[in-house]
């Protein structure tokens, strides 16, 4: 290897951003699948089920029919701000997964880096910013497209982001004032050790209320039930995007599931430990992968062969043999300098995930009065207080 | 490398500036102002003052800026009417312009005829602790006097709403 060392490092840079968002576009469409499915069965329905086994094939079907769709520009919007709107949405969701870390750092073939694009020491400043950019992007929809529901979408949502950017930033800094550091690697290290390291329990003051206020005013940041007002169909039609057509209108759905994703991973980075096993190694934690993996395909395989259906008897059993290939890679210890920390990471990401979609199946909408009020008048008193005592007891630490 | 991203967002800067004047509808304007804010904050962080970069984005771009936006939607304010400029304005406009800067120029050079060169990257003191440091030993007065201020004025506001509500 007698490369330079700037030619490397370009051509690593390369790989990793190829693999990140060709990973991230990916579970962007399948997040979707997994939505369906699981609001299905939770309202007792197969959900999905045509294209594809289990209706798997369904999202790389409707990416063809957005993009195959005729792309409608309304004749009385404001064309610049009309067009440019989806792009601020979409690139600033996309851009926040570039400072995120999966992993530890790795070596590849002699050659060492971090699971992560890149590492800045303003890492959480970056995405705060980056987010409080993308509001533009549903403001500006809703303003340009010269309709009263678009801009009602529009107000409610500009509003309602404002207004839950201050408890979540609050709620932010007090992990930062325990790990005092802003980079989210170093704030992950710090927290290395075990579950009770971790920023949720650890500490002078276990951040279990931050975490509650931030995944709060995370859901409202996202526009997700039960704070969807920018897109309550019942009184909106559909909000900002009423006017919006194929691609334009993918771009915001991708949006805000990018949204979903980043808020999710920034959750685990600053009150889960990140990649952090739930405990050391040295006690097993790193047979729990293959546990799982092992259990889930031995129950795939179980229903596979006493199946009802015709088409299950073939599905679930190449499920099933999946996830045990999937337990037995997990043994090799080769990749599990790389694998187990990614599998937690993706554990913990995707159990929020999981809750949001939970809860999209569960709880009503609420009226836009009782948004601001909760937001302003328990909301942030709630994260300023969390702030003061964790500031207090961090001051006090000997 | 640096050099060339000052030139480039130096002249992003210099020209959304120019179009928050130029624009008639006042949502252009506030977009521009934002471009503004942006290329701002590409500066700070070639100068290597990434905290105020990041706080020049969250702050102003994030948060004023939305507001105004939001504000001017609300108002739903329509695009201005050009109206016949004076034959003063006509005449005078760009002579003044530039005899305004000149006069600026002259006064910074010899206000401050000492100043070194910047260089990209070596400012030093744009880390979150030297910021915080300074923020609550030597200007901590100036720092607290101006969030009273801000808090005034936040009271000024809601009395004067408030009267027209009754």
């Amino acid at each position: 290897m007698h490369l330079l060392n700037l030619d490397s490092f370009i051509v690593i840079s390369v790989i990793k951003v190829v693999v990140v968002f060709a990973v991230l576009l990916t579970v962007l469409a399948y997040l979707q699948w997994v939505e369906r499915k699981v609001i299905a069965h939770i309202q007792v329905r197969p959900g999905p089920y045509r294209v594809g086994p289990h209706g798997l094939l369904q999202p790389l079907a409707d990416v063809i029919k957005l993009i195959t769709k005729e792309d409608l520009i309304p004749p009385h919007v404001n064309k610049p701000l009309y067009i440019l709107a989806p792009f601020l949405a979409i690139t600033m969701a996309l851009l926040s997964i570039s400072v995120i870390p999966f992993g530890p750092k790795i070596t590849v073939d002699g050659y060492a880096t971090y699971m992560q694009l890149t590492d800045l020491n303003i890492g959480v400043l970056f995405v705060l910013a980056v987010s409080s950019i993308g509001v533009y992007g549903i403001a500006l929809a809703g303003w340009s497209s010269n309709n009263k529901y678009s801009l009602l979408g529009g107000l409610r949502s500009s509003a309602q982001m404002i207004s839950y950017e201050l408890p979540m930033s609050l709620a932010i800094v007090a992990p930062l004032l325990i790990s005092n550091t802003l980079s989210l690697r170093e704030l992950v290290e710090k927290q290395s050790g075990g579950m009770w390291h971790w920023n949720i329990l650890h500490g002078p003051f276990p951040q279990i209320f931050g975490f509650l206020i931030f995944m709060i005013a995370a859901f409202a940041e996202t526009n997700r039930v039960p704070f969807d007002l920018p897109e309550a169909e019942n009184e909106l039609v559909a909000g900002f995007h009423t006017e919006y057509s194929s691609m334009k209108f993918a771009s915001f759905f991708m949006a805000e599931y990018a949204n979903m994703i980043t808020v999710s991973c920034m959750a685990t980075l600053l009150f889960l430990g990140g990649w952090v096993a739930p405990w050391p190694a040295k006690y097993g934690s790193s047979y729990v992968p293959v546990a799982i993996f092992a259990a889930a395909g031995l129950i795939a395989l179980f229903h596979g062969f006493q199946s009802a259906h015709r088409r299950d008897r073939l599905s679930l059993p190449v499920v099933g043999v999946t996830f045990l290939i999937c337990a037995a890679v997990f043994l090799l210890p080769m990749v599990q300098q790389w694998l187990l920390p990614l599998f937690w990471f993706c554990a913990k990401t995707g159990g929020i995930l999981f809750a949001y979609i939970w809860i999209r199946g569960t709880l009503p909408r609420f009226r836009y009065d009782q948004l601001m009020g909760f937001t302003w008048k328990f909301l942030f008193p709630a994260a300023m207080l969390n702030l003061l005592v964790t500031g207090f007891l961090v001051a006090l630490r000997p | 490398m640096d050099v060339i991203l000052f030139l480039a967002f130096a002249i992003i800067a210099v020209l959304c500036a120019i179009n928050v004047v130029v624009q008639t509808h006042p949502i252009s304007s506030a977009i521009s102002l934002v471009g503004v804010m942006g290329s701002l904050a590409v500066l700070y962080l070639l100068l290597g003052a990434e905290f105020l970069a990041a706080a020049q984005v969250i702050v102003y771009a994030g948060a004023i800026m939305v507001l105004f936006v939001f504000v001017i939607m609300l108002l739903n304010a329509g695009s201005e009417g050009k109206k016949g400029r004076s034959l003063m304005a006509q005449l005078l406009g760009v002579p003044l312009l530039v005899a305004f800067l000149a006069l600026m120029a002259y006064f910074v050079e010899r206000l401050f005829p000492s100043t070194t060169m910047v260089h990209f990257g070596g400012f030093t003191g744009g880390g979150v602790k030297e910021i915080g440091r300074a923020l609550f030993t030597t200007y901590l007065l100036p720092f607290e006097v101006t969030s009273v201020l801000i808090l005034i004025a936040i009271l000024g506001a809601i009395v004067l709403a408030r009267k027209e509500m009754d």
